[in-house]
């Protein structure tokens, strides 16, 4: 319970320097806090937290950041170089030079949460917290306790936005570590079309926390692309509520790109309401060192004649712990239903570990679900065949695991993102070698055809 | 506890004022220390064995009923039950066939159930000379002369109380789980198997062989072992609807596997499911575990699980030599309002350990059905493989199908797939058949045999035979 304590106690001393907020936006973090500290920290004996031991996360001290300065020329090697409209916060603090919100086409919407809150706060009320509510999860309720800035993201019916959005977290090497609890709320309206990229990042020896809560609604024939892209830095804490609301013919597609963090935790929900729906869960996760990586998906078929697909593949070296729980649930009389999911997993040591649970949880006959999960290490016989081409052990390993990452990339269609991860995973491999180039050369001659 | 203390304990009287007069037949509903140590009493049973019991019994107050389990029923009162009674004297049992419920009879008829079998199994009174008395002897001289033990657990506590004390739960230790801890302390009867070093068991054991004590279901106790290169094969079970008067039944079977032995468990379970209300089934909570102790050790369980209200049952194997082996064949039907949630653990300890898990549920009716399973790779089961199949067959709209299968993999070198399909019976399936003259429930029937054909090929011919025709029984009224 003190360790609740110590979080309730930030908020307080933070309120208390505050100035007066809507009612119903003190009465909501009223509730979160309250939630907060009935629920405690999730323990291992908790079914959803059985393989995520949060004690890192509860007993540490973390501060709420004041400002959001941050070196122009750092924040330029981070980024992603395209071009964007783009939203910056520094441990959650809105930095508006190092955002990009001019020439914002006509029907598109994007600012941080409190200038939604200035401007007209009554718009923000019905839908924030609509989806995750504070009962979801205590890391949901403490972020509700303090939720004051993050993005908003309005899409008009038919508007179709040609360049990405990007949201950015950069996380600083403070002196005292910080924590931000950001909220990501997307609202698509009617055959609007969009590409979202949530983009964590930041100095190398940060040790800051990061609990995120987004929320996604995709109206009648909306379509998002929503990528995150988790290359948060390696003493990072990081736990995201991603919860997805899906109408009539809606197609939404998740990419979850998760590199970096010391503890990281994804939760992604997606309720397909409409008939016609379809959602795509793509991820990869890449863990080392004493990463630990947990991803919970979880698809609620709540309408006949649904669609989902979901592939996620973990490759773990060192110590590394991964984690993938994904759930398919149709609810009775969804019928005509496909739901598919896909866990593949590379152990690339021997301490490295996996906890894998693939569910089904099914309520209406005429359905067509499946899923598999495999783990393994890579295929000799493959090393073998190309080590026979004159291609030493460590590079034909290394192509492997790249390769095994490259189904999940292949789907990826924004070049930038998917070399960018390529590379990553490329670097971070244990047999170090100069596949930059290759990987170069290779996005090179793509560029030709 | 000192000698003097459990003589004590067991000679005193019952504190409630039930007098402990060993003639007694059946205890009071209840459960407390005094209630084991009569049970300990009625079964002459040494000390060490009823200091057993209430170790487990002490335990089991301090645990808590799981709730995990996707299962719904009310709260069990365990103060509510009779932990003992004794056989029915044959006055007090149903006198002829035409009291029996029609309804069991009928379904006797379509198994082809041999007519002198119905009366036993529908608790009707049969004459002393039976005959299976004649066969049970003649079984047991063969075993006898083979070196193998075959007895109910009461007497072999009795003959051989230092295999007892060596291997009674080294495999399910006493505060394993709530239901097995509740065994632990009240258990009145179950099977013995010894198989010494180098025997191959010269006959499949049945414990529909072994005169049993009638009423003994409720806790039955069951431990297996086979030494260095032994080998047995245990059915346990039979396919007929068993008549039951005792609602909550909490089973722990224990197989030790040592060297080179093969341990091979056949279950047919299939206790009254209740009405279709869902009302009066049994509630069946076991624990079944199997331990490959030695190198090359393989123990198979297989499973058909047709009947009960409440299935709750993971039978496991812990793959603690190096390469052994674990199997797991199950199919699970549902109908009605059944609720079954079973599965399989396979705990990889030993380098080169394999597993292979099939598992195929049946839902039809306004049944629900999950499969939970466990396989996990510990750090030192270097090249550990496991092969993971579970397929889910939905009949009607308003059942559920759940998988929930869990793998913690520690090491590298190991392999697991795992594979789960849920689908319903193909359209273009039943029109086929039916364009070919199959009726409609026969086409299902047949489907659904198809569908559980890698299971059935597992169990023993006779049994396999039957099954089949288990499954027709249990799915009738689910198609249409």
């Amino acid at each position: 319970m003190s360790d609740t304590h110590t979080f309730l106690e930030t908020l307080h001393q933070h309120r208390q320097s505050m100035g007066p907020e809507p009612t119903w936006i003190a009465a909501r973090r009223q509730a979160g806090a309250a939630r907060f500290e009935a629920m405690g920290f999730p323990t291992r004996r908790d079914e959803e937290w059985k393989y995520t031991d949060v004690r890192g996360i509860a007993q540490g001290n973390f501060a709420l950041a004041e400002s959001a300065e941050f070196s122009q020329a750092t924040a330029a090697t981070l980024t992603l170089p395209l071009e964007a409209y783009r939203l910056t916060f520094v441990d959650g603090v809105f930095s508006a030079s190092l955002s990009d919100l001019e020439h914002l086409p006509e029907g598109l919407q994007v600012l941080p949460l409190s200038k939604a809150l200035e401007t007209n706060h009554e718009a923000v009320g019905g839908p924030l917290g609509r989806l995750t509510g504070v009962d979801f999860s205590a890391f949901a309720a403490l972020n509700t306790a303090f939720m004051e800035e993050g993005a908003v993201i309005r899409i008009a019916a038919g508007c179709v936005v040609e360049k990405p959005i990007i949201v950015q977290f950069l996380s600083r090497a403070n002196d005292q570590p910080t924590m931000c609890h950001p909220r990501v709320l997307v609202e698509a309206a009617g055959r609007s079309e969009a590409t979202l990229i949530e983009h964590y990042i930041g100095e190398k020896d940060a040790q800051n926390f990061t609990n995120v809560v987004g929320e996604f609604m995709l109206d009648r024939g909306a379509i998002l692309q929503h990528y995150k892209l988790q290359e948060a830095p390696l003493g990072d804490y990081h736990v995201a509520s991603m919860h997805v609301e899906q109408n009539r013919d809606s197609r939404y597609t998740s990419y979850s790109l998760n590199l970096g963090g010391a503890l990281v935790r994804n939760d992604l929900i997606s309720d397909l309401n409409g008939q016609g729906a379809e959602t795509n869960f793509l991820g990869l996760f890449f863990g080392q060192d004493r990463q630990h990586v947990d991803n919970h998906t979880k698809v609620n078929h709540n309408a006949p004649l649904t669609f989902s697909n979901e592939n996620y593949k973990g490759i773990l070296d060192d110590r590394a712990h991964g984690v993938f729980n994904g759930k398919v649930f149709v609810k009775r009389d969804s019928q005509k239903i496909e739901g598919y999911q896909s866990n593949q997993n590379l152990l690339l040591s021997d301490r490295a570990r996996i906890d894998a649970k693939p569910e089904l949880e099914i309520y209406a006959d005429d359905v067509k679900c499946s899923h598999g999960t495999t783990t393994g290490q890579l295929d000799e016989e493959a090393v073998f065949a190309l080590r026979t081409r004159g291609i030493d052990e460590a590079t034909a390993r290394a192509l492997l695991t790249l390769a095994f990452a490259g189904e999940v990339l292949e789907e990826v269609k924004l070049d930038v993102v998917s070399e960018r991860v390529e590379l990553a995973v490329a670097g971070k491999l244990p047999e170090r070698f100069n596949l930059t180039g290759l990987v170069e050369a290779a996005s090179a001659l793509n560029e030709l055809d | 506890m000192a000698t003097e203390e459990m003589e004590q304990l067991v000679t005193r009287e019952y504190k409630e004022g039930f007098v402990t007069d060993i003639e007694s037949d059946t205890l009071p509903p209840g459960l407390n220390e005094d209630t084991i140590a009569f049970i300990s009493k009625k079964k002459g049973e040494p000390e060490w064995m009823l200091e057993w019991r209430l170790d487990a019994y002490r335990q089991w107050l301090k645990m808590k009923e799981p709730s995990w389990a996707h299962l719904n029923y009310p709260p069990i009162d365990y103060q509510a039950i009779s932990y003992f009674s004794a056989p029915k004297r044959p006055e007090d049992m149903l006198q002829s066939m035409d009291e029996v419920d029609p309804k069991l009879l009928e379904t006797y008829e379509k198994l082809g159930i041999p007519l002198h079998e119905r009366a036993a199994l529908a608790g009707v009174a049969v004459d002393a000379v039976f005959d299976s008395v004649s066969v049970t002897t003649t079984f047991k001289e063969t075993l006898l002369e083979a070196g193998v033990i075959f007895c109910s657990i009461s007497e072999a506590i009795h003959d051989y109380p230092e295999l007892i004390k060596q291997y009674l739960g080294t495999v399910i230790p006493k505060n394993d789980n709530y239901f097995a801890a509740l065994n632990s302390a009240v258990f009145t009867d179950g099977s013995f198997v010894f198989v010494p070093k180098g025997v191959k068991c010269p006959m499949e054991l049945s414990t529909y062989f072994r005169i049993n004590e009638a009423n003994t279901g409720q806790f039955e106790r069951t431990l297996i072992i086979c030494e260095d290169q032994a080998e047995v094969s245990y059915l346990e079970g039979c396919t007929a609807p068993m008549r039951d008067e005792n609602q909550l039944h909490a089973a722990v079977v224990e197989l030790v596997a040592l060297d080179d032995a093969y341990i091979k468990y056949s279950t047919v379970q299939n206790w009254y499911p209740g009405d279709e209300n869902g009302v009066g089934g049994i509630y069946n909570f076991v624990t079944k575990r199997g331990d490959c102790r030695g190198d090359r050790s393989r123990i198979s369980w297989t499973q058909v699980e047709t009947g009960s209200a409440i299935t709750w049952k993971y039978p496991s194997c812990m793959l603690r030599g190096k390469d052994s082996v674990g199997e797991f064949y199950s199919v699970a039907v549902t109908n009605g309002r059944q609720q079954a949630d079973t599965g399989t653990k396979m705990v990889h300890i030993g380098e080169g350990s394999r597993s292979y898990i099939v598992a195929k549920g049946i839902s039809a009716g306004r049944s629900d059905q999950s499969y939970r399973g466990l396989v996990k790779i510990g750090p030192r089961a270097k090249g550990a493989r496991n092969f993971t199949q579970c397929d889910s067959l939905l009949i009607g709209d308003t059942c559920g199908a759940h998988t929930f299968p869990y793998q913690e993999i520690n090491n590298s070198t190991a392999t697991i797939e795992h594979e789960a399909t849920t689908s319903k019976i193909g359209e273009d399936q039943l029109f086929y058949c039916q364009s070919r003259g199959i009726s409609e429930e026969d086409a299902v029937s047949m489907i659904v045999n198809g569908f559980c054909k890698d299971v059935f090929q597992e169990l023993p011919m006779e049994f396999a035979v039957e099954a089949e025709a288990l499954l027709g029984v249990t799915l009738e009224g689910a198609v249409g």
